[in-house]
């Protein structure tokens, strides 16, 4: 397949960031990093789901108090999360009044809402700044995908832990020291498997189909990159990646890394195989790997954030687990 | 029989009927919900060829306890109901002996709800 | 890469469940509570009440403790480490009745803790009364057929 990567014609960058989380979050060997975690998980809200609302908010002003800017300055809101019909984004930015797109990308709406924004941006004339927000909640995702919040059940040493999470994100148009290069849209490819807490295996597949796919189409030498990030891939999808490209493109494998292992302590915290949602992702590269591009220290990182496509419905219906991994390309604007 | 030896039966029973839901849980993959109808279902049918009445006197508790004690409770209900009202007893006898276990839960279940305000989940 | 070769993959990479410990757990865990309701089956009747009597008291007492612990949180996390420990006893019926009323609040009394609260406990409740139907029907007939012989 061709022409699946579209290289930005203009220069955009990340103006700002922020990064938001709840308990697990902060208790993880990232807590320190995020902006804010709120260790009730609730952000002083009656439900969990406008909690999720509430999370997202507070990480998208945080992005924009960061850098002095008011909500008015923005042009474009895309914004996504795990909710039913997307709604704890709407329900989040609905004081806003800004143009706003809904997406759902599983756990994969990070960089999907990251590509659209920047695309947006980079076909328009005159637009010069929006911002794209994930997030996640894990009371919220328990109750709509699992089971309610009390029941007392044991997970599958596969499952992942959906993390309590927001992301917010502030594309500008113009040079600065994080840019965004490059975008490639996910294929949708099945995991083979209708296992519901074993999504990191089911997701593998199709973040090996995005990172072959890219470097088959651009001809990068693979020296160039300093990371591959997968989104929330956990330990099981992580290893399933590193054999399929140890044999396929030998050295990649070693570029790997997964937010999903990043963001819990995988020794002194429970989360079996990893975390997933995604505001694992989106806070993930908040946190950790904006700042470390802003500084310099990574030069060119190639960032997939992994989706789960699937329904409660799906899942009771026995069908696959379908997997999907956009991709988007991040340098830092420090070397040049 | 002594209560300490009373105790040490309903204990190793109880704990074997646990631990032959928690294999097919590991080993099949069978969801918890369909464990619970298995198991209530398996009750009546125990209690139907007549094994559950003495197996009960043995283990107590132990048997009873379990959610096939609950399936059991149903078919002694139907049972009763039968022999005391024929046919009409098919439809009056399960949910009549079961009638204390269903009403508490769901009224526990209610005053819970009014009393108490959900946690988020912990590691 | 086909179908089957992915499943493999995933199997080869996927842990599998700590059988041993769980199992130990779900009999230590699911043995001590049936233990717990035989010792309040011998007070109950200890104090006068007949075996029917007891019997009921016991589930009401077990299914009101699970309530209570879940509630108060505390169910979740014992049930993590006791498995089937925890869902067997009736004790389990009750933590899925009583944490899906709690989780359903936000959607009302009516059609949140009403109608949620039977996403359990309904299909147990429905095929348990299946059983006994079924149970009854045959146990009708074989009855008289044995009186007119």
């Amino acid at each position: 397949m061709k022409n699946r990567i579209t290289k930005l014609k203009t220069p955009i960058h990340f103006r700002s960031w922020a990064s938001v989380g709840g308990y697990e979050e902060r208790r993880g060997p990232l807590g320190d990093k995020f902006d804010f975690c709120d260790t009730s998980d609730k952000f002083g809200q009656k439900t969990w789901e406008i909690a999720e609302a509430e999370m997202g908010r507070i990480a998208l002003n945080t992005s924009l108090s960061k850098v002095g800017l008011s909500h008015t300055d923005l042009e474009l809101l895309v914004a996504g999360d795990l909710q039913n019909q997307c709604v704890a984004s709407s329900t989040g930015l609905s004081s806003f009044g800004i143009p706003f797109l809904g997406v759902y990308g599983a756990c994969s709406t990070c960089t999907e809402s990251i590509m659209m924004l920047s695309s947006f941006i980079d076909s328009s004339d005159n637009m010069k700044i929006g911002a794209a927000l994930t997030t996640s909640h894990n009371s919220a995702a328990e109750r709509q995908f699992r089971t309610p919040v009390e029941y007392g059940g044991q997970r599958a040493p596969t499952a992942q832990w959906t993390s309590t999470a927001a992301g917010a994100f502030l594309l500008e148009r113009g040079r600065g020291d994080v840019m965004i290069t490059e975008y490639m849209p996910g294929r949708i490819i099945d995991g083979s498997t209708a296992d519901g807490t074993n999504m990191g295996g089911a997701m593998a597949f199709s973040a090996f189909d995005s990172i072959t796919a890219y470097f088959e189409e651009s001809g990068e030498d693979i020296h160039n990159i300093d990371y591959i990030v997968t989104g929330d891939l956990g330990k099981v999808g992580s290893d399933i990646l590193k054999e399929l490209l140890s044999k396929e493109l030998p050295g990649a494998e070693r570029l790997h890394t997964d937010c999903g292992l990043l963001l819990y302590d995988m020794k002194n915290q429970d989360a079996h195989s990893g975390a997933s949602g995604c505001g694992t992702s989106a806070s993930v590269l908040a946190c950790h790997f904006l700042p470390m591009l802003a500084d310099g220290k990574l030069r060119r990182i190639l960032f997939l954030s992994t989706g789960a496509l699937m329904s409660p419905s799906s899942l009771l219906q026995g069908e696959n687990i379908y997997g999907i991994a956009p991709l988007i390309r991040l340098e830092s604007g420090k070397e040049n | 029989m002594s209560i300490p030896q009373q105790l040490i039966l309903t204990f190793i029973s109880g704990g074997i009927i646990c631990v032959i839901a928690q294999l097919l849980i590991d080993l099949t993959r069978l969801t918890p919900a369909r464990i619970l109808v298995l198991y209530v279902s398996l009750g009546v049918l125990i209690f139907a060829v007549g094994a559950f009445e003495p197996m009960q006197k043995i283990f107590g508790a132990g048997v009873s306890v379990p959610l096939i004690g609950f399936g059991a409770n149903i078919a002694k209900g139907v049972r009763e109901a039968v022999d005391k009202d024929g046919l009409i007893g098919v439809l009056t006898g399960g949910l009549t002996s079961s009638a204390a276990g269903i009403t508490s839960a769901l009224l526990f279940g209610l005053f819970a709800s009014f009393l108490f305000k959900t946690k988020s989940k912990r590691m | 890469m086909d179908s089957k070769a992915k499943k493999q993959l995933i199997k080869k990479h996927s842990p599998s469940t700590t059988i041993l410990k769980n199992s130990i757990m779900a009999f230590i865990f699911g043995g001590g509570i049936c233990v717990i309701g035989q010792l309040l089956s011998e007070l109950y009747s200890y104090f006068g009440c007949d075996e029917k009597t007891c019997g009921i008291l016991v589930t009401v007492t077990l299914i009101f403790i699970a309530a209570l612990l879940t509630g108060l949180g505390i169910f979740d996390k014992i049930a993590r480490h006791a498995g089937a420990g925890t869902l067997v006893p009736v004790t389990g019926f009750s933590n899925a009745v009583v944490s899906q009323a709690m989780d359903a609040k936000s959607e009302g009394y009516v059609m949140g803790v009403g109608a949620k609260i039977y996403t359990v406990a309904g299909p147990v409740i429905l095929y348990g009364l299946l059983s006994g139907v079924i149970y009854g029907l045959i146990y009708y007939i074989y009855r008289t057929v044995e009186q007119m012989i």
